[in-house]
């Protein structure tokens, strides 16, 4: 193995640890030691939502780091550590607190800093910026003994922070240089409108205020006095006038930057070092910095595909933006100014209803190209998939932005949008992804966040993604319900643990202690075969019996005509030569269908009720047992014939597949679980189609998990390498009782693995790292398992009142006589309903 | 008068579960509930599967009427009425079903 490279970030803000994220999704992240040096005392929070620090959320709240994410992938993290010096020819990177390291590529995420305008007096106590949690920490200390508040700049973050200062209590002002609020968005009449409703909110708003001077005032700490000269008292006083790039250690340690200040980095990220990156606000991309985070996480996707060796550019980023304002709907889409050429522009304004909207559209009218809303953002999910797809706009594009008088709806539905709109634009996730997340069972806001990361970043598009999700849903009938049944009001996880936990051993303890009604097909059923895992009592103990499906019931699967299949087992697919001739025999005499099935073994079908103990006391004489076809439980484990045979195999492939089915044959489990083990990597047995897949290599036995064939079928997934005998073993048993702990009822293990939060990554850590402390309970319980197995048919024939069951009638002998059988190829198949009508008619004469 | 015909004794049912009774050459699945102390009567016959397979079915209550879904494409019927839930075209015969000294009993004429 070639030794790892080491790969140092600077900055662990919000596009710092994306890139960390991103890089430990990606297939290289083995091939790199990873260093990231943080200046700020916490690793990254969510700076996006500071302002939700003053409603009550707590730095831990505003975290981005998931529990053990430094530790578990192996990053060093150096807190309240500021890198201070690049050696690019020697390659080193310099710490504040003297750390050196060398490094192999290195990724500059320093970010921006608040730009205070050169006023005198701007660095008297109570003049704050907003940018961090402790900036936040020292206003609302200071907040406390104030009652006037000024905010300097009227942009984005400056009428947020001035919502802020409101909600402080303080009599607040936002000082505006220019005569509009939100110059760079909004053009002038969407800024006047703006205005009046900042007004409305009871925050003064100065515009055209040119700040010279910052002295003692006489009722307040503070007297600003202005150009124009007029003044205000305030005590307290708050910059936000735009952001600068930090572009300190790449200016002195020789590495090109913009004019106007920002790292200079190409399409591929890249500084003017080969081996150094920039991402974030730090960086400068055609000349264009972007304070927005999405840029951000694009450029840091951009690094990781570079570094992967892939073809990938940031190629720019959309600005589009929405006010996070309570009460206040402000957004601006592209070309808000209309300076694209021969653009056309048409203006709605409701000064009843202090709307006012514009639409910036292509010369021939048939592209957005820009937008802006104001009093009434709702239609700006609508309009940003219109401007980002450049999709045809409507033959009158005002359409989109006048009221609809009538019940027409001019909206794009999200039914309308192209698998490949982009929804979320922070995490570039498209709506083709999203319905993939539906599909796969996330059916809840929070589920599709988890698993898709949409509208975990600004949150804009999350009306959007709900009503892709409520769409969705809808199309395929779904109601969002949890609950197992009507008859208990929890998931089959929570029974689980309620089983555990209170030790309930049957039906009727869990419906009086935990249900209400006398349950039904749904909940009887996943509830036995709960209890059958984890109590591995025989099946048809009463009080089981009204439980098991029918097919547990009578252990066999019913067919279409009411008759049963049997199958019994055969481990590995191996049968003796007596095997084969008794099953023969059996089937003869009792004239049954045979077929050798999918599972690599023979399938009997056609016997009554009432045959059922009989053929399985034949079968159990000559060494069979039951193959559990009927059960949600552990069917077959497929080989091929390895290395015993054939010329490639590495490994006895049929001997560990036999193990394998002795040792889980009988596990009762949320559905039906198969196995297959190869001899060598030509996967004759196709292992990585099963739940659990084992495949032969020269240095051990590879595991493979959560694959399955069926209606939608899926790869497992590489789960464990050169694996000894006894550990992977080990690995089984857990995967497979963490598996029937907590899949939910009907749930095979791919399913349960891709819904699992944190997916293969989280197993592997149960697993294989013992994270919850679970591996041993987790093998006891299997070793429970295994140690109680009992054949049930064998159980069952020995029992004479289990066998009271097996008969059609309860007060008599015959059997029914609806039963018919025609012959095909030369064995019986049940009669379709034309011949039997024709049977019945033949015997009434 | 409804005649009353003997089918078999109590300890021959199935608690929360059914059993198949002959009666003048009907099925009838007959199902048990103990704690209810409820006994139920109803055609054998799966309307849907068109074979006579409800005996075997599990048993329960939607919205506390109780009925049983059928073993084969889980359609579920009214224990008290036949009615199918899924389909409200289709409904089975249900018959008069008493204990009397231990002996289960069933009258055919409704
Ligand atoms: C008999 C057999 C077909 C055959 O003649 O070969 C068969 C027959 C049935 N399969 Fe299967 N499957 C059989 C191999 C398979 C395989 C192939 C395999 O195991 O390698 C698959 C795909 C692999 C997989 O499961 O990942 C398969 C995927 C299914 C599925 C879809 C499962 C899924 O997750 O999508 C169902 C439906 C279900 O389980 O809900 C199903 C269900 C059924 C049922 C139980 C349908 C039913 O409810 O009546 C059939 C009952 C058969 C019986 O009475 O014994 N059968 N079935 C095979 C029995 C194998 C055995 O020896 O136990
Ligand atoms: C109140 C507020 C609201 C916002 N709202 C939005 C919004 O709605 N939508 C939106 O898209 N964006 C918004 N933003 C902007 C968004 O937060 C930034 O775009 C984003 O944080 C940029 O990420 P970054 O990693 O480039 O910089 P940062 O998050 O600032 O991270 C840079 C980090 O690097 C550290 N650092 C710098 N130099 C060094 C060094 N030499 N050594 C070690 N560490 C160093 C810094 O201390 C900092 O922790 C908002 C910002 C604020 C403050
Ligand atoms: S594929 Fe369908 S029809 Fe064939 S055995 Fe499987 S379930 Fe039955
Ligand atoms: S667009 Fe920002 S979170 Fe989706």
């Amino acid at each position: 193995m070639s030794k790892k490279q080491t790969l140092v970030v600077i900055g662990n803000g919000m596009v710092g640890h994306n890139f960390l994220e991103n890089l430990i999704a990606s297939d290289i992240r083995h091939n790199y030691e990873i260093v990231t040096f943080c200046e700020e005392k916490r690793a990254a929070y969510d700076r996006v939502h500071l302002t939700e620090y003053f409603s009550g959320k707590t730095a831990e709240d505003l975290s981005m780091v998931t529990e053990g994410f430094f530790e578990d992938n192996n990053i060093k993290i150096h807190l309240g550590d500021k890198a201070v010096a690049i050696d690019k020819t020697h390659k080193f990177v310099t710490s504040a607190k003297g750390v050196e390291i060398r490094y192999d590529k290195l990724v500059l995420a320093t970010g921006s800093y608040p730009f205070v305008p050169p006023v005198q007096g701007n660095d008297r106590e109570n003049c704050f910026v907003y940018r961090t949690i402790e900036d936040l920490e020292a206003l609302t200390a200071a907040a406390k003994d104030a009652k006037v508040g000024a905010v300097v700049g009227g942009g984005l973050l400056g009428l947020e922070a001035a919502k802020a200062l409101k909600d402080l209590n303080l009599k607040t002002n936002v000082i505006q240089f220019s005569p509009r609020l939100m110059s760079a968005q909004l053009d002038a009449g969407g800024a006047q409108m703006l205005a009046d409703k900042i007004e409305a909110l009871d925050i003064s708003v100065l515009p055209s205020k040119n700040t010279q001077k910052i002295v003692d005032g006489t009722e307040c700490k503070h007297k600003m006095l202005f150009a124009d000269g007029t003044e205000l008292e305030t005590d307290i006083i708050l910059f936000s006038t735009g952001i600068r790039p930090r572009d300190e250690i790449a200016r002195s340690s020789g590495i090109e930057v913009g004019s106007r200040g920002g790292i200079v980095i190409d399409d591929q990220c890249k500084t003017s070092d080969p081996d150094i990156y920039a991402i974030g606000e730090c960086a400068v991309w055609n000349e264009q910095t972007y304070g927005l985070v999405a840029p951000g996480y694009q450029m840091a996707r951009t690094v990781v595909a570079d570094l992967e060796g892939q073809q990938a550019s940031f190629t720019g980023a959309d600005m589009s933006t929405k006010l996070k304002l309570n009460g206040v709907d402000v957004a601006s889409i592209g070309d808000a100014h209309a300076n694209s050429q021969g653009a056309l522009v048409y203006t709605y304004q409701n000064g009843a209803d202090e709307i006012y909207k514009r639409l910036v559209v292509s010369e021939d009218k048939s592209k957005l190209l820009g937008a802006v809303l104001v009093g009434d953002a709702s239609g700006y999910g609508t309009l940003l998939q219109y401007y980002l797809n450049g999709i045809d706009l409507p033959e009158h594009p005002d359409s989109l932005i006048l009221p609809s008088r009538s019940d027409e709806s001019v909206g794009l539905g999200p039914d309308a949008l192209p698998e490949s709109a982009q929804i979320c634009s922070c995490f570039d996730v498209t709506k083709g992804q999203i319905c993939t997340a539906i599909e796969n069972g996330c059916h809840t806001l929070p589920a599709l966040k988890e698993a898709t990361k949409a509208a975990s970043g600004c949150g804009g598009c999350k009306a959007l993604l709900k009503s892709v999700l409520d769409c969705e849903l809808e199309k395929s009938g779904f109601e969002v319900n949890t609950d197992i049944c009507e008859h208990f009001a929890y998931t089959r996880q929570d029974l689980y643990n309620l089983m555990m936990v209170g030790e309930v051993k049957t039906f009727d303890d869990f419906l009086s202690q935990h249900g209400s009604g006398r349950g039904c097909e749904v909940c009887r059923q996943a509830i036995g075969s709960m209890i059958a895992s984890y109590w591995n009592e025989y099946i048809l103990n009463q009080g089981q019996l009204s439980v098991q499906d029918t097919n547990d019931t009578f252990l066999a699967n019913m067919q279409k005509d009411g008759t049963y299949s049997v199958v019994p087992r055969m481990t590995g697919g191996e049968v003796t030569p007596e095997g084969l001739i008794a099953i023969g025999q059996i089937a003869k005499k009792y004239n049954l269908y045979t077929k050798v099935t999918g599972g690599q073994r023979v399938d009997l079908f056609g016997a009554r009720v009432d045959q059922l103990p009989l053929i399985w006391k034949e079968l159990i004489d000559a060494g069979f047992e039951s193959g559990h076809a009927y059960g949600k439980s552990l069917r077959t484990v497929k080989s091929c014939v390895g290395s015993t045979w054939c010329r490639y195999g590495v490994d006895d492939s049929v001997g560990l597949a036999v193990e394998l089915e002795n040792r889980y044959k009988g596990l009762r489990s949320p559905h039906k679980i198969k196995f297959a083990v190869s001899g060598c990597t030509r996967e004759c047995a196709e292992a990585q189609g099963k739940d659990i897949g084992v495949i032969a290599t020269e240095g051990g036995w590879n595991l493979y998990v959560c694959g399955n064939g069926g209606m939608k079928p899926r790869h497992a997934d590489l789960f464990a390498t050169d694996l000894d005998k006894e550990t992977l073993i080990k690995y089984i048993d857990r995967v497979l009782i963490f598996y029937v702990r907590t899949a939910d009822i009907l749930q095979r293990t791919s399913v349960w693995m891709e819904n699992m939060e944190g997916g293969l990554d989280y197993l592997k850590s149960v697993v294989i790292d013992d994270k919850l402390g679970l591996c041993s309970d987790l093998e006891t319980h299997m070793q429970n398992v295994v140690d109680t197995y009992q054949c049930e048919w064998k159980t069952t024939i020995a029992d004479e009142n289990k066998l009271k069951r097996f008969r059609h009638f309860v007060n008599s002998d015959k059997t029914d006589e609806n039963i018919v059988f025609v012959e095909e190829r030369g064995q019986i198949r049940p009669a379709n309903e034309d011949e039997r009508q024709h049977f019945a008619l033949v015997e009434e004469v | 008068m409804s005649k009353w015909i003997d089918i078999c004794a109590v300890t021959d049912l199935q608690a929360d579960s059914g059993v198949c009774a002959l009666v003048e050459g009907k099925q009838i699945a007959i199902f048990y509930m103990p704690k209810d102390n409820a006994i139920y009567a109803i055609d054998n016959y799966d309307p849907f599967g068109k074979v006579h397979v409800l005996s075997r079915g599990l048993i329960g209550d939607i919205k506390g009427e109780p009925m049983v879904a059928s073993p084969l494409y889980k359609q579920r019927f009214s224990l008290k009425t036949g009615q199918c839930f899924e389909d409200e075209s289709v409904k089975n015969d249900v018959y008069a079903i008493r204990i009397e000294n231990n002996r289960v009993e069933v009258s055919l004429e409704g």
